[in-house]
C-alpha cells in the first residue's frame, strides 16, 4: 500500500513530465520535417515535378507556404507515434538504435527523393517499382519492425489519399499526373518518409524515457 | 558439419591468417596499398576537374558550318556539346581610339572622350550596313539577336541595355546611344561609374574589355581608349560578316594589324549550380557528416582515437576515389554529377566495418600478442562482414538490373567501391589498427607498471567531494559504446547546461564565431571596397583570362607559336616619332609619349578571354537566356583603329571638361584614403572584437568557475551525508520504504543462503538463524556449539520465557530459540559439551504446527527494545536440556557421520547453503554439517575432509564442497522416507506459493561422501556454483573447472584469467561468466568450454557477477560496477559505488539492478544506468556498508546490516518500470 501510494504520486508527477517532453520532441521532429520538406521540395520544384501558383515560386522556400509545416506536423506526430506504438505492443524496437543508423536512414531517405526527382527513367512504372523497391529496402536496412512496416504503409496510403484531394482541390498540382492527379511514386516517398520519421522518433524517445526517469526522481 | 559452418570455419581461418599476416608486415603492405590506390586512382588525373569553368571548342571560319544535331562518330576531336547551333553567335569589333598626335592643350579628359564619341558614327555604320547579293538583302536587323524584356528585377538595367531589338552594347549604351547625350554629358567617368558600386562587371559588360585595359580615366599614360561592341547574332552568315569587316576595315584600316581572322571560337558553359541546387547537396553533406561523425565516435579504447577515425575516412575516400579511378580505366566515362552522388556512395559502402573490425580486435584478450589479438579480432567477425558483404553486392546486382541508366552507374560504381573498400580494410585498415593496438600496448605497458604497485587505487575517503566528478576510470581494456550518450541525460538539467558548455566549451566558440562573422561583416560592408577589389580580383583570375593556360583544348591553329616569333606582329602605328621628344612635354615631371601607339597584339585577337567567364552568361542571363550547358560560337574579332586629330578632341570638348581639371593627385590621395580608412577599420574591428572576447571571457569566468557544477552539487545534496549518487553527482529522493530489520545475530554476518522461503544466516560467531523469507521471522536458531544443536523442549518453559524477550521488531518466531539473546553477550554460556539427541523428533514430530498456534496470540513485542543484558533464561534452558537424556550414538541417521562424540570446539561457518529445508554448512574444521532448517536439528554430519570448507554448492540432492587445500568433495544426500511421502512445504494462507520440496523431520537423512577430487586445484577454491548439472570451481590458481554433477567428471579447465578466480556466475541457461583478480571477466560457453570473451572491466578483483538475459554485471574491488552487453561483451556503461559497498549486488529482474552502499541500498534501471531509489536500511547511516545481498524470488531482497539483516519489498513503483 505505501509503494502504491508512492507509485500512485510518482505517476501524477511522470504525467506532467510527460506532456512537456512530448512537447519538446515534438518541437524537434517538427523542425526536422520542415527543414526536410523544404529541401526534398526544393529538388522537386527545380525539376518541375511539381507546380505551385506561380507568386511563391520567387522565394527561396520554393513552396507555398503550408507544405512545410504541413509535413512537420505530420512527421511529428509520425515521430510521436512510432514510439508510443512499441511501447503498446509491448516490442521495444532495438534493432540498430545508435545514431549514426538514423543518419545513414536520412541520408537514404534524401537519396531516395533525390532519385525521383533526377534520374530520368524511361517511364512511370519503372520509376515507381525502383522507387517502391527503395523503399522498402529502406525499411528492412533501418527498421525491421511489423508494426513500423504496417504504419509506414497505413500512413503512406492516407497521405496518398490526402494529396490526391488536395490536387483534386486544385491547391497545386503534378506536371505529369500518372496516377489519378499525383505521381504513382508518392506513396513510396511517403512509406521512406514514415519510416524514417519513425526512425528518429524512436532514437528520440530512447533519450526521451531517460529524461522521464530523471524527473521522476527530481519530483 | 553443414556446408554453411565449413565455409565460416575457412572464411574464419582465412581472416585469421591474414590478420597474421598483417599484423607481421605492417609497413610493407601499407607501401602496397599506397601504392595500389594511387595507382587506381592515376586515371583520374585524366578527368577534367569539376568546376563550373566553360570549355572550348575551336574550328575553322572558312569551313563553318552549323553542325548537326546528331553525333557524327568519326570526328574524334569533336566534343560532344558541339551539336546543333549555337545560342548565339558573338562578333565584337575591337576599337582602338587615340588622339594623336598628342597635344599639350589637351586635358585628361580628351584622351576619351572624342574617342567614346566615335563610338556612334560606328554603331550608325554598323547598324545601317547592308550588304546584299544574289541571296537578298541583309541587314545586322535580319540577322541578330532580338531580345525582349529584361529579367524581371533587373529593371534598373534598363537604361543601359538594350530592349526589343537587337542585342547589340557597347559603350554608347550609357548614353542610350545618342550622340546628344553624350555630348552634353558633362563628366563621362561619372556616368560610366554611376553603375559601377552595384554591379562590378558593367562596365565590362558594354566596353566588352575589362576595365582597367579600357583606358577610360584621367590618368591613361597610354592615351588609347579600347573598348568593344558587341554584336550578338542568331544566325551566322558569312557573306554579311565578310562585308561588314570589309567595310570596316575600309573606313578604319588598321594598319600592320595581322590578328589572325580564321577561327573561331565555341564556347560550352557547364550547368550552373544555383543557391536552389546547393542546399539540397548541401544537406546531403550534413547529414554524411553527421554520419560520419556519429560512426568514428563509436572508435573507442585505442591508443588514438584521432588516428583511427582518419584512417576510417581515409579508407571510404580512397575506396570511393579507387571506384572512380578503375570505372574510368576500364572506359566508363562518369556521367552523374559526382558531387551529387558522392554522398550517397559513402552512405552506402559505410564505416560500419571499420567500426566492428575495431571493436573485434579491441575486445580480444590484451594478454595475447598483438598479431593474434588481430588474428583473432579478424577471424571473430569475418564471417559477418562477409555476409554483410554479399547482402550489399546482391541489393547493388539488383539495383544494377533496374536498367535505369543513372542508377545502372551509381550501382557500379558502388559495386567497384564496395570492393576496393573491402580490399582497403583488409589491408590497410587492419594494418593501421595493428599499429596502434602495439602502440597502446607499449604505452601501457609503461603506465601499467608504476599503477599495478599501488592497487587498489587509494580513495579519497567515505565521504566523496564534488570538486572533481568522478572521472570516468581510465581503464585502459574496456570497450565503451554509447555511454556518453545515456550519461548525458542522468543529470539533473541546470547540471547538464553547466556540463554541456563546460565539454563544448560553447561559450568561447560562440564568441569567437560571433567575432569572426562580426569582422566579416564590417569588412564586407564597409564603403571602402574590399568587396570590388576582391571581385575584381577574382574575375582577373578566371579561366578564361588566361590565354595561356593549360587546360585548354588545342587550337586547331597553333597561332601563338608563331606569334610569338614574328616581329611584325606587334607593330606601332606611328613609331617613327617616339624618339624625339617634344619639348612641351619635358615641362610635365612625367611626359607622355607624344604620340599614343595603337599595337595589336596576340592579346587582342581574342581579347574577350580576359573577360570574367561569367561575361557571357550573366549577359544572356539579363534576358532569360541560360547558357548552361550550351555553347556560344564566338567569331573572330573586327579591329578597329581610329585616329582623332586634337582638333578634334577639342571641338567635342563639353565646356565643364576644362573648367574641372581632373584632379589627378587626388585622386590617388583619395585611392589611399580609402585605404587608410579600410585599414582603420579594420583595425578597430579587430581591437573591439578582442576586447569583446576578453570581456565575454572574463564573465564567462565569473558565471561559471572551473570547477563546474560544484555549487550546484553541494545545494543539491541532501542532508544524508552519503547519499549514494550518479556518476555524475544526481541523488533520486530516498525512498519512504522502511526495511524489515531481522535482529538478532551477535556479529557480523558472515554467510546468507537462501531458498526463496527460508533464509538461513549465519554470522561470525558461527550462530545460524533461519528466518521466514515473507515475514522476517526468525524461526530456528542454531547456536555454534560446535556441532550441538539447538532442542526445543519444554514448550511452556520456553514460551514463557519468550513472552520478555523482544528479538526486533519482527521477529516474533525468535522465541523458539530459546537462548537466542543470551548469545549476545559474547558467549557467556557453554551449555553443554554434549550434544542432546534428537529424540524429541522422533517422539514427536508433529511440533512443527504449534509454533504458529502458540504464538499466534502473543502480543507483537516488536516496540520494546531488546534487553541487552538479557533475561538470562540460559540456566533455565540448560536445566531443560538436562532433563532430555544424550541420544545413544547409534541414533545417528548418517551412518557416515559418526558424530558419537561430540563435533570439538566452536568452529566458524565458511559456507553455507540452503535447500529444502536442509542447511548445509561447512566448517572451517572441514565439517559438513546438514541441518533442518525449521526444526534446528542437526540432521548428519560428514567429517571425512580435514580441510577446511570454503565453498558449497548444494544443487538436488547433491552437495559439493570445496576444501581449502583445493579438493573437491562430491556428497550425495539421501534421504529415506519412513512414509514414503514428501512433504510439500505450505503454510496456510501461501497456497499460492510454488511448493518446494522439503524434508520433512522423519527423513532419515544421510550424507555420503561419492567422490573427492583430492587436486582440483593447485590452491584453495575460493567460488564454487552450480547450476544446469554442472559445478564450476573457481581457484586461485587462476583456472576455472567445470565438473558434471552426476558423475564429479571433470569436463573442462578454463584457463585465460591471470589471476585467482573471484567470482562466478552460472545459470539454468548454461551461461558461465567468471571475473579474477586481475579484474578481467570471461564469457564461457559450457558446452563447448570455449570462451565467448574476455573484458577487461575493473582495477582490482572482480568481486560479484550476475547475468541477464541481455547484460553481465560486474562489481570490483574498485567499486565500479559495471554493466556488459553479453552478447558482444561490449562495456554498456559503469556506475561508481560507494567506497568498499562495490560487492554486493543483485538483479531483481531483466531491468532492476540492486546494489548495496553505506547503509542502504539502491536500485537501479539496468537499461540506462539510472539510480531509481535508494532505501536506508537503518535510522543512522553509520557508514556500515552492505557487503551481502540476496535477491529473493517474491522480488525482495536480504541484505546484511552489520549484525543485522534486512529484509527489504522491492518498491512497486519499480516494478511497474519492467
Amino acid at each position: 500500500s505505501l509503494g502504491l501510494s508512492i507509485y500512485l504520486s510518482v505517476q501524477g508527477g511522470v504525467v506532467g513530465v510527460v506532456t512537456t517532453n512530448l512537447l519538446i520532441r515534438g518541437a524537434l521532429l517538427f523542425s526536422v520535417g520542415v527543414f526536410l520538406a523544404l529541401v526534398l521540395n526544393l529538388l522537386q520544384v527545380q525539376r518541375n515535378v511539381t507546380l505551385f501558383p506561380p507568386d511563391v515560386i520567387s522565394s527561396i522556400f520554393s513552396s507555398a507556404w503550408w507544405v512545410p509545416p504541413c509535413c512537420g506536423t505530420a512527421s511529428a506526430m509520425i515521430g510521436l507515434l512510432y514510439p508510443c506504438i512499441d511501447s503498446h505492443l509491448g516490442e521495444p524496437h532495438k534493432f540498430k538504435r545508435e545514431w549514426s543508423s538514423v543518419m545513414r536512414c536520412v541520408a537514404v531517405f534524401v537519396g531516395i527523393n533525390h532519385a525521383s526527382a533526377k534520374v530520368d527513367f524511361a517511364n512511370n512504372v519503372q520509376l515507381s517499382l525502383t522507387l517502391a523497391a527503395l523503399s522498402v529496402g529502406l525499411w528492412w536496412t533501418f527498421d525491421r519492425s511489423r508494426s513500423g512496416f504496417g504504419l509506414g504503409v497505413s500512413i503512406a496510403l492516407l497521405a496518398t489519399l490526402a494529396t490526391q484531394l488536395l490536387v483534386y482541390n486544385g491547391v497545386f498540382q503534378y506536371t505529369s499526373p500518372d496516377f489519378l492527379y499525383i505521381r504513382s511514386w508518392l506513396p513510396c516517398i511517403f512509406f521512406a518518409g514514415v519510416i524514417t520519421m519513425g526512425n528518429i522518433g524512436r532514437q528520440l524517445a530512447l533519450y526521451e524515457y531517460k529524461f522521464i526517469q530523471e524527473k521522476t526522481h527530481q519530483d | 558439419m553443414t556446408l554453411r559452418e565449413q565455409l565460416r570455419e575457412k572464411i574464419s581461418a582465412a581472416f585469421y591468417r591474414h590478420g597474421l599476416l598483417c599484423a607481421s608486415y605492417p609497413v610493407p603492405i601499407i607501401l602496397f596499398t599506397s601504392a595500389s590506390i594511387l595507382t587506381c586512382c592515376y586515371p583520374l588525373l585524366r578527368l577534367p576537374l569539376p568546376g563550373t569553368g566553360p570549355v572550348e571548342f575551336t574550328t575553322g571560319v572558312r569551313d563553318y558550318s552549323v553542325p548537326s544535331h546528331e553525333p557524327q562518330g568519326d570526328l574524334g576531336e569533336r566534343p560532344d556539346w558541339y551539336r546543333g547551333p549555337p545560342v548565339a553567335y558573338i562578333q565584337q569589333v575591337l576599337v582602338k581610339a587615340a588622339v594623336s598626335p598628342w597635344d599639350s592643350s589637351l586635358v585628361t579628359v580628351d584622351v576619351f572622350r572624342s574617342p567614346l564619341g566615335r563610338a556612334f558614327s560606328l554603331l550608325e555604320e554598323i547598324r545601317n550596313h547592308v550588304h546584299s547579293d544574289s541571296s537578298g538583302v541583309r541587314s545586322l536587323e535580319t540577322l541578330c539577336l532580338q531580345v525582349t524584356d529584361l529579367f524581371p528585377g533587373l529593371r534598373r538595367m534598363q537604361s543601359v541595355l538594350p530592349e526589343h531589338g537587337c542585342l547589340l552594347v557597347s559603350p554608347g549604351n550609357y548614353w542610350q546611344n545618342q550622340r546628344e547625350l553624350f555630348d552634353s554629358d558633362p563628366d563621362l567617368l561619372k556616368t560610366i561609374q554611376k553603375h559601377e558600386p552595384q554591379r562590378p562587371a558593367h562596365l565590362d559588360l558594354l566596353f566588352g574589355v575589362p576595365g582597367k585595359y579600357t583606358g577610360v580615366s584621367h590618368y591613361n599614360k597610354k592615351k588609347v581608349v579600347t573598348y568593344t561592341m558587341t554584336l550578338v547574332l542568331s544566325r551566322y552568315d558569312a557573306r554579311f560578316l565578310g562585308s561588314l569587316r570589309a567595310r570596316l576595315k575600309q573606313l578604319h584600316p588598321s594598319a600592320n594589324c595581322s590578328l589572325r581572322d580564321d577561327h573561331m571560337v565555341h564556347v560550352h558553359f557547364k550547368e550552373e549550380i544555383g543557391i536552389a541546387e546547393l542546399i539540397p547537396l548541401v544537406t546531403t553533406y550534413i547529414i554524411l557528416f553527421a554520419y560520419i561523425y556519429f560512426s568514428t565516435r563509436k572508435i573507442d579504447m585505442v591508443k588514438s582515437k584521432w588516428g583511427l577515425a582518419l584512417a576510417a575516412v581515409v579508407t571510404v575516400l580512397s575506396s570511393l576515389l579507387m571506384s572512380v579511378g578503375l570505372c574510368t580505366l576500364f572506359g566508363l566515362t562518369p556521367t552523374l554529377n559526382g558531387g551529387e552522388i558522392f554522398p550517397y556512395l559513402v552512405v552506402v559502402i559505410g564505416l560500419e566495418n571499420v567500426l566492428v573490425l575495431t571493436k573485434s580486435v579491441v575486445s580480444t584478450p590484451v594478454d595475447l600478442e598483438v598479431k593474434l589479438r588481430i588474428a583473432q579480432g579478424l577471424s571473430n567477425e569475418s564471417w559477418s562482414i562477409m555476409k554483410n558483404m554479399a547482402t550489399e553486392l546482391c541489393i547493388i546486382l539488383i539495383g544494377y538490373f533496374t536498367l535505369v541508366p543513372a542508377i545502372q552507374e551509381f550501382c557500379l560504381f558502388a559495386v567497384v567501391g564496395l570492393v576496393s573498400d573491402f580490399f582497403l580494410q583488409m589491408f590497410f585498415f587492419t594494418t593501421v589498427l595493428s599499429i596502434d593496438i602495439r602502440r597502446m600496448e607499449l604505452a601501457d605497458l609503461n603506465r601499467r607498471l608504476p599503477a599495478e604497485a599501488g592497487l587498489p587505487p587509494p580513495k579519497p575517503g567515505p565521504l566523496r567531494t564534488r570538486e572533481a566528478p568522478p572521472p570516468p576510470r581510465p581503464s585502459p581494456h574496456t570497450i565503451t559504446l554509447q555511454t556518453p550518450a545515456f550519461r548525458n541525460l542522468r543529470l539533473p538539467k541546470r547540471l547538464r547546461v553547466v556540463y554541456f558548455l563546460a565539454r563544448t566549451r560553447l561559450a568561447q566558440r560562440i564568441i569567437m564565431v560571433g567575432t569572426v562573422i562580426w569582422i566579416g561583416i564590417l569588412v564586407y560592408t564597409d564603403p571602402a571596397g574590399i568587396r570590388t577589389y576582391l571581385a575584381a580580383q577574382v574575375s582577373d583570375q578566371s579561366p578564361l583570362g588566361d590565354p595561356g593556360g593549360g587546360g585548354l583544348p588545342p587550337h586547331l591553329g597553333v597561332a601563338p607559336v608563331f606569334r610569338g616569333g614574328d616581329p611584325t606582329s606587334t607593330l606601332g602605328i606611328n613609331p617613327a616619332p617616339a624618339p624625339t621628344p617634344i619639348p612641351d612635354n619635358q615641362s610635365q615631371e612625367a611626359p607622355p609619349p607624344s604620340v599614343p601607339q595603337i599595337t595589336w597584339g596576340a592579346e587582342d585577337e581574342e581579347g574577350w578571354r580576359r573577360l570574367s567567364f561569367r561575361h557571357w552568361p550573366s549577359l544572356f542571363s539579363y534576358y532569360n537566356i541560360t547558357l548552361a550547358k550550351r555553347y556560344i560560337s564566338i567569331l573572330p574579332v573586327i579591329p578597329v583603329t581610329v585616329h582623332l586629330s586634337p582638333q578634334e578632341a577639342i571641338e567635342t570638348r563639353h565646356p565643364q571638361d576644362t573648367k574641372h581639371p581632373p584632379p589627378s593627385i587626388p585622386k590617388v590621395a583619395a585611392d589611399i584614403q580609402t585605404d587608410l580608412t579600410l585599414y582603420k577599420v579594420a583595425a578597430l574591428g579587430l581591437a573591439a572584437g578582442v576586447l569583446l572576447v576578453l570581456l565575454l571571457f572574463c564573465l564567462y569566468r565569473v558565471l561559471c568557475p572551473r570547477n563546474y557544477g560544484q555549487n550546484g552539487v553541494t545545494h543539491g545534496r541532501r542532508r544524508r551525508g552519503d547519499l549514494p549518487c550518479d556518476d555524475y553527482g544526481y541523488s533520486p529522493p530516498v525512498s519512504e520504504i522502511s526495511p524489515l530489520l531481522l535482529r538478532g545475530h551477535s556479529m557480523d554476518i558472515e554467510c546468507l543462503a537462501s531458498d526463496g522461503m527460508l533464509l538461513a544466516s549465519c554470522c561470525l560467531a558461527g550462530q545460524i538463524r533461519v528466518w521466514d523469507a515473507q515475514t522476517g521471522d526468525c524461526l530456528t536458531v542454531i547456536p555454534n556449539h560446535g556441532g550441538c544443536w539447538e532442542q526445543r523442549d519444554g514448550w511452556e518453559s520456553v514460551s514463557g520465557a519468550a513472552e520478555t524477550e523482544c528479538l526486533g521488531s519482527e521477529a516474533h518466531g525468535s522465541s523458539i530459540s530459546g537462548d537466542g539473546l543470551s548469545e549476545g553477550e559474547g558467549y557467556p554460556l557453554r551449555r553443554r559439551t554434549a550434544p542432546s539427541r534428537p529424540t524429541l523428533f522422533t517422539d514427536q514430530p508433529d511440533l512443527t504446527p504449534l509454533i504458529d498456534t502458540n504464538f499466534a496470540d502473543q502480543p507483537p513485542s516488536h516496540l520494546c527494545t531488546p534487553p541487552r543484558e538479557g533475561f538470562d533464561f540460559g540456566g533455565l534452558v540448560e536445566r531443560a536440556y538436562m532433563e532430555h537424556e544424550p541420544p545413544s550414538p547409534s541414533a545417528y541417521p548418517s551412518p557416515s557421520s559418526a558424530s558419537s562424540s561430540p563435533p570439538s570446539g566452536a568452529h566458524s561457518v565458511w559456507a553455507m547453503e540452503l535447500r529444502g529445508n536442509l542447511i548445509a554448512a561447512g566448517r572451517s574444521s572441514g565439517k559438513l554439517e546438514l541441518w533442518d532448517a525449521v526444526e534446528g536439528s542437526l540432521r548428519c554430519i560428514n567429517e571425512d575432509g580435514v580441510s577446511g570448507i570454503t565453498a558449497l554448492a548444494f544443487l538436488n540432492n547433491r552437495i559439493v564442497a570445496a576444501r581449502l587445500n583445493g579438493s573437491l568433495d562430491f556428497f550425495t544426500v539421501e534421504i529415506n522416507k519412513p512414509l514414503g511421502l514428501l512433504q510439500y512445504r505450505g503454510a496456510p494462507g501461501r497456497g499460492s506459493m510454488p511448493p518446494s520440496p522439503c524434508y520433512s523431520s522423519e527423513d532419515v537423512i544421510s550424507c555420503q561422501l561419492t567422490r573427492s577430487v583430492q587436486c582440483a586445484h593447485q590452491k584453495p577454491i575460493t567460488v564454487l556454483r552450480a547450476a544446469a548439472g554442472r559445478v564450476v570451481a573457481g581457484s586461485q590458481d587462476h583456472t576455472v573447472r567445470v565438473y558434471r554433477l552426476e558423475d564429479s567428471c571433470c569436463l573442462f579447465t578454463l584457463q585465460g584469467h591471470s589471476g585467482g578466480i573471484t567470482a562466478i556466475y552460472i545459470d539454468q541457461t548454461m551461461v558461465l561468466a567468471s571475473g579474477g583478480q586481475d579484474g578481467a571477466i570471461c564469457l564461457w560457453d559450457v558446452l563447448t568450454g570455449s570462451r565467448v570473451s574476455h573484458v577487461y572491466g575493473h582495477r582490482g578483483d572482480v568481486t560479484s557477477l550476475v547475468c541477464t538475459t541481455s547484460c553481465v554485471i560486474s562489481s570490483g574491488l574498485d567499486d565500479l560496477i559495471c554493466i556488459w552487453d553479453r552478447s558482444t561483451g561490449i562495456k554498456l556503461y559503469s556506475i561508481q559505488q560507494e567506497v568498499g559497498c562495490g560487492a554486493s549486488l543483485g538483479v531483481i529482474s531483466e531491468s532492476l539492478l540492486v546494489t548495496g552502499g553505506q547503509g542502504c541500498v539502491s536500485f537501479w534501471d539496468l537499461n540506462f544506468g539510472d539510480l531509481l531509489q535508494t532505501v536506508y536500511l537503518g535510522q543512522s547511516s553509520d557508514g556500515q556498508g552492505v557487503r551481502q545481498l540476496l535477491v529473493l524470488d517474491n522480488a525482495a531482497i536480504i541484505c546484511d546490516f552489520g549484525s543485522e539483516l534486512s529484509l527489504v519489498y522491492v518498491p512497486s513503483v519499480l516494478e511497474k518500470l519492467d
